[in-house]
């Protein structure tokens, strides 16, 4: 009872001094708040894969009527805009100076072919560099195309008869808005980022100033030791996540499909992974020079890159795909992006939710280990 | 004579400062090497083996020939056949499959009768992105079958035809336009690293003074603290260019001297930026702060990942500082389009602003610091 009492009241102490360095250090604030406000602003607004207004060169050898309808279809959709030119060489140099992203290309037989059923073609060349873009605008092309074909033919008199006709339903995102799933994915990146920096920084300080060492001869635990500086991170850090979460809301008009109780204990669960992970780095790296470059190194890139947030993990090589799995960010983008979504779906929310308590313990128990170490050396 | 003397010996100081260590020589080699190739295999929008569910309420030749299509093809993986609606929700739910095609009972009979059959897909929309993607995938694959069945079935063709050809990148290897900008983005983490503390660290050690009072003028100690953050920039970012030419395999059609010079421009004003950041932080925890709170959005507003005609104006206007942006450009013209001088011009000389504007602000608050 009395050891129980004793061990409560160091909790409470070293809460307590940790929570006084924060409020004395604004420098800790400033990382929990004002970093994801800032970043999730620039980024909420600044990636996006929904292209909007691209430029395109029509080239219309022999205006007709024909020719007229056509343009006027593409001029309409809100994802084009087409700019007329009347030779192929004016528009291939506005295609080299990069003025134009693609060209469509109706040749001066081009009615006369169509009205004949002679297969009359429509070139079309896109800018290939950024594959995704050209994919994309492959895809807007076709289906002006599609809708212009129905509508000339309803005019002509006759019921265009296409074999199979595809009637695609997108489910969870029926308007194709990339911001929906990118921001639930940045909030993870960012979380990752705050979370390792929060910790890893702050303690490779006391290492450096050699306050850790004072704070070690006291009768301090090492698990009470780590308890007491997670405490106060913890609950910055939660800070701004809810902060985060209340902007995707509010702010970028993201669905929240799922209940807000589950968000928040994965958020929780996922934050003690990413102070583990800036423990563990601050008690291996022992100096801040050292201890800011591994967490910039494994926190940013790592999380953008391999967390599925915006590339596609399941199309990564076999051996990439195994390498994910280290990266905590994973599991936490997957949650997200299906409780904002699609919902609480079970499945999903607790088979990733295990690898995070799965990586929580190794995080904290390797950095209680290598503190006990270094106490011994 | 005097000035390169100072300038070459304390360059030569910088760098042992950076190399002597042990842990941060590691963590200057080991990492970008290992993300160059975790990355460049990873960083992809290219859809490969998509899982996909077939739920055929037809079951005769003209279904089958239909998914027989799409299972030849490699972008996709057919995952299982379902015999009853119930099953679709969950499958797409729990992520087992990305989509699932069904065809009707009445399929094949509204085909034969020559009118056309509907075929209903059903896709998982949490990624937009790959939806998209799928979705024009599965629908080049659908126009082929139905150019083939009209052709076979003697039922008129549309009367009009897309021939569309993509220019630079005709498999539209989404790799291709990737992986180069790797080589931005790895040379400016680096670069960023070695300058944002070099000020900082000294001035926690109070070296910086003892630097200050011998009788190295301001320039010499920019260009001194310069020259190590564009060496080790130089030399990785050509290790990095060998990795991307040789063993992924990206093009290189346009002036590798086009290249080197918007390079040097970039690593230039990246030092600057680094040297400013190290300038201003009192300690080594606010030279980091500074440069993750560069490098972070450098990279997201760069044109890496997402396109920058895709952001709002604002935000656009704001990437104009940004010297990651041009850099990219330069790197994806010379690999893709074979660009040379003359095209680059306009990336070259904002990066040049950028560089002087950085490297003098830095200087004078070399100076500043020391009245």
């Amino acid at each position: 009872m009395k050891a129980a009492a004793a061990s409560r009241m160091r909790l409470l102490g070293m809460i307590r001094k940790e929570s006084l360095q924060i409020l004395r250090d604004p420098s800790s604030i400033a990382i929990a708040f004002v970093m994801p406000v800032v970043l999730l602003l620039l980024f909420g607004y600044g990636v996006s894969l929904d292209a909007r207004h691209i430029p395109l060169a029509m080239v219309v050898e022999q205006p007709d009527a024909t020719s007229a309808s056509l343009t006027g279809a593409f001029q309409r959709s809100e994802y084009l805009d087409p700019q007329l030119y009347n030779s192929i060489q004016a528009a291939q140099q506005a295609f080299d100076l990069r003025e134009v992203f693609g060209i469509v290309w109706l040749r001066n037989d081009f009615s006369e072919r169509l009205l004949s059923q002679d297969d009359a073609p429509i070139g079309v060349i896109v800018n290939g560099v950024d594959a995704n873009q050209a994919r994309i605008t492959e895809g807007y092309i076709q289906g002006v195309w599609q809708a212009w074909l129905t509508s000339f033919a309803r005019s002509q008199g006759v019921e265009l008869s296409l074999p199979v006709a595809l009637e695609p339903r997108i489910w969870f995102n029926a308007a194709v808005r990339s911001r929906d799933f990118l921001v639930p994915g940045l909030i993870a990146v960012i979380m990752t980022l705050i979370g390792a920096m929060l910790t890893s920084m702050v303690v490779a300080r006391e290492w450096e100033r050699g306050t850790m060492e004072a704070l070690m001869v006291t009768p301090i635990r090492i698990s009470e030791l780590v308890v007491g500086k997670l405490v106060p991170y913890f609950i910055l850090g939660m800070g701004g996540m809810l902060l985060s979460v209340a902007m995707a809301l509010w702010l970028f008009d993201v669905p929240l499909r799922g209940s807000f109780w589950v968000l928040t204990v994965v958020s929780a669960l996922f934050m003690l992974v990413a102070l583990g992970m800036g423990l563990l780095i601050s008690v291996v790296a022992k100096n801040q020079f050292v201890a800011g470059q591994i967490s910039i190194i494994i926190t940013f890139l790592p999380a953008f890159i391999l967390s599925g947030f915006i590339f596609q993990i399941s199309s990564m090589p076999a051996a990439i795909q195994v390498i994910t799995h280290i990266i905590p960010a994973r599991y936490y983008v997957a949650i997200l992006q299906t409780l904002f979504l699609a919902g609480d779906i079970w499945p999903i929310v607790l088979a990733n939710s295990a690898a995070l308590a799965v990586m929580m313990v190794i995080f904290l128990g390797l950095a209680w280990r290598k503190l006990q170490k270094r106490l011994d050396a | 004579m005097n000035i390169l003397r100072h300038i070459v010996a304390l360059a030569i100081k910088e760098l042992l400062a950076i190399l002597r260590d042990k842990k941060s020589r590691l963590v200057l080699i080991g990492p970008p090497i290992a993300q160059l190739l975790v990355f460049g295999y990873a960083a992809s929008f290219d859809l490969n083996h998509i899982p996909i569910a077939v739920y055929n309420e037809d079951r005769s030749a003209a279904s089958r020939e239909l998914v027989a299509q799409l299972t030849g093809s490699p972008h996709f993986e057919l995952v299982g056949h379902l015999d009853h609606d119930a099953q679709i929700a969950p499958l797409i739910d729990n992520k087992g499959v990305l989509m699932v095609l069904h065809l009707g009972p009445q399929f094949s009979e509204t085909l034969m009768r020559g009118k056309t059959a509907p075929v209903q897909l059903i896709i998982d929309g949490r990624n937009s992105n790959t939806a998209l993607l799928a979705l024009g995938y599965l629908r080049t694959i659908l126009t082929d079958f139905n150019m083939n069945w009209s052709r076979q079935h003697g039922r008129p063709g549309p009367p009009a035809a897309l021939r569309i050809r993509p220019w630079y990148n005709e498999n539209l290897l989404s790799r291709w336009f990737i992986i180069p900008g790797i080589v931005a983005l790895l040379t400016l983490v680096v670069t960023t690293i070695v300058t944002g503390l070099s000020v900082a660290r000294e001035r926690e050690a109070g070296t910086f003074d003892q630097l200050l009072v011998t009788p190295l003028r301001p320039v010499e100690i920019l260009i001194g603290k310069s020259i190590p953050g564009i060496l080790i920039g130089l030399i990785e970012g050509s290790f990095i260019l060998l990795v991307v030419v040789f063993w992924f395999e990206v093009p290189l059609r346009g002036s590798l001297g086009a290249l080197y010079l918007g390079m040097f421009l970039f690593l230039l004003s990246a030092v600057g930026i680094g040297l400013m950041i190290s300038s201003l932080a009192v300690t080594q925890q606010q030279g980091i702060l500074g440069a993750f709170l560069f490098l972070v959005p450098a990279v997201i507003l760069s044109g890496f990942a997402t396109p920058i005609a895709n952001m709002p104006e604002f935000v656009q206007q704001l990437t104009l500082i940004n010297p990651m942006r041009y850099f990219m450009v330069i790197l994806r013209g010379v690999f893709l389009e074979g660009d040379s001088y003359e095209l680059l011009f306009n990336q070259y000389w904002p990066m040049a602003i950028i560089a002087i504007v950085t490297l003098t602000l830095a200087g004078w608050l070399f100076r500043n610091r020391m009245n």
